[in-house]
């Protein structure tokens, strides 16, 4: 009877401690998006606005995902040396550019209106960024690698049905064809970008 | 024009024929659901479309930019205002495009739309059909009918001042110039009392710098984040552009999941 008991207990807890900690993936986009508002309209000096939302992103972001997706076709052909001098380099080119991006914004207000899952893997958050007297809404669809439900992690942004990861690849895999296949022309069209 | 009408014809087969073929080798296949039927667009003249795109980015910088930000300083009731009445006037080509797309309820709706704000909106200023619940309709133009009959795109190149189009989309616009579009036909194809050519260029004008204005951010934030500006232009043009002729609004169903499936990152 005691051995039930904690038999009994140790199941509630697995099913307690498993579902307790899976992450919703609109409310990890609802605390990002919080989260990042209330950087953006703080006093804070750029500089620290800066840190504060590459923070986020590498909390958030599939950065090493992202960055082998963008590769294409391209990743099946470098080697382990090139791969990881690539992330690197395609972390650092991802932050400045994420954050310099989103730095502009005083106070952008983004809700989420609704998910659908797509399968196991993916689920795709759906959103709006509010209208200004500058510019009109804008639909902003995430797309969340769900693999891990208790890290869920953001692979994409789709605003207005344009996405950025392949426009990202297509910008990368350009660069490559255009010279010849030779993926060392990327790393050095990212490191001169950094340096800017 | 029988002519003109003679090469459309010719074009417009031939477009479809390369479909049918694109859709033989297995890689192209737009009928299938690998890659969720994007098809890869060839950029056939690349070193001449660089060169136009640096022309255009240069214009651009030059006038339309600045033309962008002067108009974004009129009070928004007039910056509204100048957008409902062009979003009105592309209806003469959206209705058409309707019925030959078979979306014969869309284009009962644009009727209604473009009759309602012609008339009580004043010229398109007021969006008063929306407010009896005949809510605004995608834009439609023949570059999207000919994808929905099943053409296919050709190649990507870049057009002087105009910016980025494929052979499906120009062909696209040929159709407007021949007769599909009522207000050209109107105001330059014939000489009517009413309107002039200059209002045709003038509405033209105005719809580039009204479109310019409203993304002056996004065009900022994309120029200075890219690392290729010319390719990130291309894709964000193709990508729009099928899910324009797709008529997809469903983010689930425009995105391609064959290179996201074989990553494994966590």
């Amino acid at each position: 009877m005691k051995l039930l008991k904690y038999l009994i207990l140790f199941v509630f807890f697995i099913n307690f401690n498993s579902s307790s900690i899976a992450k919703d993936p609109s409310d990890l986009i609802n605390e990002i998006v919080d989260e990042a508002a209330s950087i953006l309209s703080s006093d804070d000096p750029v500089e620290s606005k800066i840190i504060k939302l590459n923070a986020i992103a590498e909390r958030s972001v599939d950065i090493n995902g992202i960055g082998m997706y963008t590769l294409g076709k391209y990743r099946k052909i470098i080697d382990d040396e090139q791969k990881s001098k690539y992330q690197k380099l395609f972390k650092s080119y991802f932050l400045k550019s994420f954050s310099s991006r989103l730095v502009d914004y005083t106070n952008p207000r983004i809700s989420v209106v609704s998910q659908k899952k797509i399968n196991d893997k993916y689920t795709i958050v759906n959103s709006i960024l509010e209208a200004t007297s500058k510019r009109p809404q804008v639909k902003i669809d995430w797309r969340i690698y769900t693999k891990n439900p208790e890290r869920p992690l953001i692979r994409d942004l789709i605003v207005e049905g344009l996405s950025l990861a392949r426009t990202q690849k297509e910008e990368f895999n350009s660069i490559i064809q255009n010279n010849n296949g030779d993926i060392n022309a990327l790393f050095k069209t990212l490191e001169e970008f950094l340096i800017k | 024009m029988k002519k003109y009408f003679s090469i459309l014809t010719v074009v417009v087969l031939l477009l479809l024929n390369t479909q049918a073929n694109a859709g033989d080798d297995g890689k192209l296949d737009t009928n299938k659901n690998e890659n969720n039927g994007y098809v890869e667009v060839k950029d056939c003249f690349e070193k001449v479309n660089r060169g136009i795109f640096s022309f255009n980015q240069v214009l651009d910088k030059a006038i339309f930019k600045p033309l962008a930000k002067g108009y974004r300083m009129f009070p928004k009731p007039i910056r509204s205002g100048t957008s409902n009445a062009l979003t009105n006037l592309s209806n003469v080509v959206t209705i058409p495009n309707n019925v030959l797309q078979g979306q014969f309820k869309d284009a009962g709706i644009n009727s209604a739309r473009f009759v309602i704000n012609s008339t009580i909106g004043i010229a398109g200023i007021f969006d008063v059909a929306s407010y009896y619940g005949l809510n605004k309709r995608d834009k439609e133009d023949y570059g999207q009918t000919l994808g929905v009959w099943g053409a296919d795109p050709g190649c990507y190149f870049v057009l002087p001042v105009l910016g980025p189009t494929t052979i499906r989309d120009s062909i696209g616009s040929v159709i407007n110039l021949v007769g599909g579009d009522a207000w050209y036909n109107v105001t330059v194809a014939n000489d009517t009392q009413y309107f002039s050519e200059a209002d045709y260029y003038a509405s033209r004008l105005l719809s580039g710098i009204d479109f310019r204005a409203k993304n002056l951010e996004s065009f900022d934030s994309l120029e200075s984040s890219s690392v290729d500006l010319y390719a990130s232009v291309r894709s964000l043009y193709l990508q729009d552009r099928y899910r324009k002729v797709r008529n997809i609004d469903k983010t689930t169903e425009t995105l391609s999941d064959d290179d996201w499936e074989e990553l494994e990152s966590q």
